[in-house]
């Protein structure tokens, strides 16, 4: 086993093209992990941004301003009774759930953090991506008929309807993504995530941008339809609380509601990624090509630890603005410790930026490369994740036979508009 | 005015005691404005010409003694229901003769009408006279009257800016024809009538009760129904209060 | 508790085939036949109070609707009967909680009527600045409930915020935000308070980037108007025969509105427009309320600008008792044409008080309006018709 985990170090594979089942189990621990606190933090970032466009404050209580509220709800969550209805179907109601959360995950095993931060590089990896995020459709079908209920059964079909609808335009779009990455000397693209990110680099654009306007039409297509993949606004009638049909998982309480929650959330944190992947250069830094110089890689590499450093001020600021009351003795003082966490992680990453600045092969450039990677991945991400809390806050619902007709009478034929010409336009360029 | 007529009301007594008041308030309303007592003409009928009818207002019968006010000053005239000219007027006048008297009070105009005439007359309002917009069916409850219940209809006119309103009178128990072949807005409005009064509107499509429970008995705004009065039954089933109040 | 929708008193032609109507036990399965029954409400977070509506559907389409009220009934007008004049003046707030003041100065209107006295001009002014403040109030309230039915949640907060500073007015005028008891019979009780004016003045100028905010938020959104723009389609001649006033009738192409067409309270003397829709349909309902809010704040800026110096009591006996008689007055709520039907038997308790409610009669007209529509509109529907129900039961 301790061969198995040197032999990695140093390698730039992936575990799963190394063949190494120990870092490949390493790293689906750290994503596990990962999204499950992306998730939580995801939680407290919709609440409390959602309460500040609706000029309020959100939870401000449970921790210092808040931060502390997804451990309480986890916790309320599994404490709560765990309510089946007697007339459902109990194995099927039991595991609906647990395919939501299995199609949500596994998505991850593809997922390009950096060029050999992946759990496996698949060749098929965005077939892989698009196979196994449709299987979501099947836990929400299951849920809405294990409840033995006409309302979750009316709202689990309108899901799943909905999500099948935008995975044809979805599949579409990315199809075109694929395709730019042909466009190169040897006409060979990928269908590897990792490909796709590199096949980038080597253009020198993100796809986005690739034949402005058509991956930028491309990949709005794409932005819009993995909202409705994931049920939110404005395409969230099927589980709204103001509609009849109360949604799939009415029925469920406790653990099982929450485990759709994650399911959700990392479903939204999963098509977030794809898109970054797909046209907004992976992990890229801005400017790889254009901006060469090793200082502007060291500027660059800076960027984590002020991003640490940033979030350490505000949360300084907030403790130095909380009431000086005793009452607010512990928030003060955990707001401040939390502060004093973020400042260190930011100390970290700045030294190993410094210590690693150099090209070589040394473990601090090596970190430092890696966590490069990982930042402008997440922070792209992140983007998408606070742009799903805006959409919420901001739009109306459409209507359900709306959302239907959006889905295949408008994207549908705009996404196939623009892998023919697409496909025209790489042909007559080269 | 009216309060040389009356005693001066005591502060709200409880339910019960207000009859007193109701009966005087009867005679002088109803021989101002109803056509079916329309032998004296309208203004020497008007009790509330008050120098002229004061002597004779304590000699009216079931009245309590009106402590007479000697040395009040004579109060000017109040407002008085008086006679509605108008070209309308006058051709319904002509058409219905002595079922239908026209008169307008505070400048508001009114139509006494017979019951007889409802439905005919509401629908050459709306056809010929363009009331195309009815605003309120309503009723008032005379219990010391022969014909107790008022039926009032408000409508207004957009094209001449114009409201009027017809009432009728008719008996308990009886029942009137429904305008909602008229102004389809009638039909909630009078099946408020009908669970308020139990005044039942004939040709009403779905009349039943609107703002109490379907299976209440009585009807609240008649004057014989207690201010704290609820059909204990229903609330003793369908509630569980077992006192039924 | 039983449901008594089955007992009827009185068969007929419904819209609704009561035979099908078994909402409690279905002993055959509804789902095989094409028509479903569902019940919405009465408790329910979209229908803005208790109101039960029983949908027909076909599929989604909606067949017919019938609607079961009177979950607030308090017998409002019963009790108008066993109170003096004065004494009922409170109670009028309640019944449309959300526009207090218009209720109360529909009233106060009537019985002045039906004493012949007029309120002098300084308390008509102060009456028309604070019914006009109570239809902004009251057309916040219902843009934010309505686009939260329809699901933009954030104008709920942003309208509800901005209600807050006419709250302010409000409770520094008489003490109370919602029901407010501001006016009595004859006049108004209570002078402007020191800093009244610059108040109102403060709000006119706080306010209309406000409603450029609401407006930036759903007037253009093309989600808003999909959700809007031809849901619940109402024409001129349906919404005159159904009796329907107010925003409703005017989007419908209706130049109508009683402060124009007849005239009270010093409106007469205050330039403003009335707003009207082409179609009849949500958005243009939406559309004219905007605008009423906007030209309330002018009518609102006319009053500031001139009230007049002297009493703000008319000559009113201590114990109003009215010569016998009856009155009809009405007047522009913010929900449409309230009515106070006043029996004077000539003592200090009314003999009959009959409020003809607008939302009472604008709801009539959901059954019309819905008919052919999808579940999801219906909601819009009913929001769109700003009916209270305390208003509805009375």
């Amino acid at each position: 086993m301790l061969n198995q985990f040197t032999s990695y170090l140093g390698s730039n594979l992936t575990p799963g093209t190394a063949n190494n089942q120990l870092w490949a189990l390493i790293y689906v621990l750290i994503i596990f992990a990962g999204v499950s606190v992306a998730v939580m933090a995801m939680n407290w970032l919709e609440r409390k941004a959602l309460a500040h466009f609706q000029i309020r404050l959100g939870p401000m209580r449970v921790g210092p301003h808040g931060l502390l509220q997804p451990f309480a709800d986890a916790l309320k969550l599994m404490l709560k009774e765990d309510i089946i209805p007697a007339e459902a179907d109990q194995f099927v109601f039991w595991v609906a759930p647990l395919i939501g959360l299995l199609a949500s995950f596994t998505v991850y095993t593809v997922i390009p953090f950096g060029p050999s931060q992946a759990v496996s590089d698949m060749n098929i990896g965005i077939l892989f991506m698009l196979g196994v995020s449709s299987l979501g459709v099947l836990g929400i079908v299951v849920a809405g008929w294990a409840s033995n209920s006409h309302y979750p059964l009316i709202g689990a079909l309108r899901s799943s309807a909905q999500m099948v609808s935008y995975e044809v335009a979805m599949g579409l779009a990315v199809v075109s993504a694929i395709l730019m990455t042909s466009f190169n000397e040897t006409g060979t693209g990928t269908l590897s995530m990792i490909g796709i990110v590199q096949s980038q680099q080597q253009q020198g654009i993100w796809f986005i941008f690739k034949f402005f306007p058509l991956g930028l039409i491309a990949f709005a297509i794409f932005a819009i339809a993995m909202v409705a993949e994931t049920n939110r606004a404005p395409f969230d009638m099927a589980e709204a609380e103001s509609e009849l049909t109360a949604g799939y998982h009415t029925e469920y309480s406790g653990l099982r509601w929450s485990l759709f929650m994650l399911a959700e959330y990392a479903a939204m944190i999963a098509v977030s990624a794809i898109a970054v992947t797909l046209w907004l250069g992976g992990w890229m830094r801005p400017f790889p090509n254009l901006l060469h110089a090793p200082a502007w890689d060291f500027l660059f590499s800076l960027f984590p630890g002020l991003t640490f450093l940033g979030l350490a001020a505000i949360a300084l600021i907030g403790t130095a603005r909380m009431p000086s009351h005793s009452f607010f003795r512990i928030q003060r003082i955990g707001l401040a410790v939390f502060a004093a966490l973020l400042g260190i992680i930011a100390l970290l990453l700045l030294v190993i930026a410094v210590a690693g600045r150099s090209a070589d092969a040394s473990l601090a450039a090596r970190f430092n490369e890696g966590i490069g990677y990982v930042y402008w991945f997440v922070l792209k991400v992140a983007v998408f994740m606070y742009l799903f809390i805006w959409y919420r806050a901001t739009w109306p619902r459409y209507r359900f036979d709306q959302l239907m007709k959006i889905g295949w009478k408008v994207m549908l034929p705009i996404s196939l508009g623009v892998l023919m010409v697409t496909a025209i336009v790489g042909v007559l360029v080269k | 005015m009216a309060e040389d007529v009356k005693t001066p009301a005591p502060p709200p007594p409880p339910e019960g005691e207000k009859k007193p008041t109701a009966e005087t308030v009867v005679p002088p309303a109803q021989s101002a404005v109803t056509p079916s007592a329309a032998e004296k003409p309208l203004a020497a009928a008007d009790p509330k010409v008050p120098a002229a009818e004061k002597p004779a207002a304590p000699a009216a019968p079931a009245k309590p003694a009106a402590p007479a006010k000697p040395a009040a000053p004579a109060k000017p005239a109040g407002p008085v229901p008086m006679p509605w000219t108008s070209p309308l007027v006058e051709k319904y006048k002509s058409q219905y003769g002595s079922g239908l008297e026209a008169q307008t009070y505070l400048g508001q105009n009114y139509f006494s009408v017979d019951r007889s005439l409802i439905p005919d007359l509401l629908r050459m309002l709306r056809d010929d006279e363009q009331f195309d917009y009815c605003v309120d069916i309503t009723a008032v409850h005379y219990p010391k009257r022969e014909k107790q219940f008022d039926v009032v209809w408000i409508l207004y006119s957009f094209p001449r800016n114009e409201r009027v309103r017809v009432k009728t009178q008719i008996a308990d128990g009886a029942s009137i024809p429904s305008s909602v072949s008229i102004w389809p807005t009638a039909n909630w409005l009078e099946r408020e009538v009908y669970d308020m009064f139990g005044i039942q509107f004939d040709g009403h499509p779905d009349l039943k009760r609107i703002l109490l429970p379907d299976g209440w008995k009585g009807y609240p705004l008649r004057k014989d129904y207690g201010i704290l009065q609820q059909d204990q039954e229903w609330v003793q089933i369908n509630l569980g209060i077992e006192s039924g109040q | 508790m039983k449901d008594h929708t089955n007992e009827v008193s009185g068969r007929g032609l419904s819209s609704l085939d009561r035979s099908n109507l078994d909402l409690e036990t279905p002993e055959k399965p509804y789902l095989d036949s094409n028509e479903l029954i569902i019940n919405m409400g009465p408790q329910h977070p979209a229908t803005h109070g208790v109101l039960r509506v029983i949908l027909k559907l076909d599929g989604e389409k909606v067949l017919g609707t019938e609607c079961v009220i009177g979950y607030l009934h308090r017998g409002v007008e019963k009790i108008a009967e066993n109170r003096t004049y004065t004494m009922f003046n409170p109670y009028v707030d309640r019944m449309d909680y959300v526009a207090a003041v218009s209720n109360g100065l529909g009233y106060c209107e009537a019985v002045e009527k039906l004493l012949n006295v007029e309120a002098p001009p300084r308390a008509k002014y102060i009456r028309v600045i604070l019914t006009e403040l109570n239809r902004i109030a009251s057309h916040q309230l219902w843009l934010g409930t309505h686009a939260l039915d329809i699901g933009a949640m954030t104008p709920l907060f942003y309208t509800f915020r901005d209600r807050e500073e006419i709250l302010k007015i409000f409770e520094r005028y008489c003490g109370a935000r919602l029901t407010t008891h501001a006016f009595r019979i004859g006049g108004c009780q209570y002078e402007t308070y020191a800093g009244f004016e610059k108040e109102v003045k403060n709000f006119l100028a706080f306010f209309p980037p406000k409603i450029d905010e609401y407006e930036a938020l759903l007037t253009g959104n093309r989600i808003w108007i999909e959700r809007t723009k031809n849901v619940g389609v109402i024409s001129a001649a349906d919404a005159i025969a159904l009796g329907v006033t107010g925003p409703v009738l005017r989007a419908s192409g209706v130049k109508w509105d009683l402060r124009k067409a007849q005239p009270y309270a010093a409106y007469s003397e205050f330039d403003f427009e009335i707003p009207i829709g082409t179609n009849g349909d949500t958005y243009d309902r939406y559309m004219v309320r905007m605008v009423e809010m906007r030209q309330s704040l002018r009518i609102i800026e006319q009053a500031v600008n001139g009230i007049p110096e002297g009493p703000i009591m008319g000559k009113v006996p201590k114990v109003i008792k009215p010569p016998v008689g009856e009155i009809y007055h009405s007047i522009e709520a913010p929900k449409g044409e309230l009515g106070y039907f006043i029996v004077s038997d000539g003592s200090t308790q009314p003999y009959r008080i009959r409020v003809r409610p607008p939302s009472f009669v604008n709801l009539q007209a959901l059954d019309i309006m819905v008919r052919g529509l999808l579940v999801a509109d219906v909601v819009a529907v009913i929001g769109t018709l700003d009916i209270v129900l305390g208003e509805v039961d009375r």
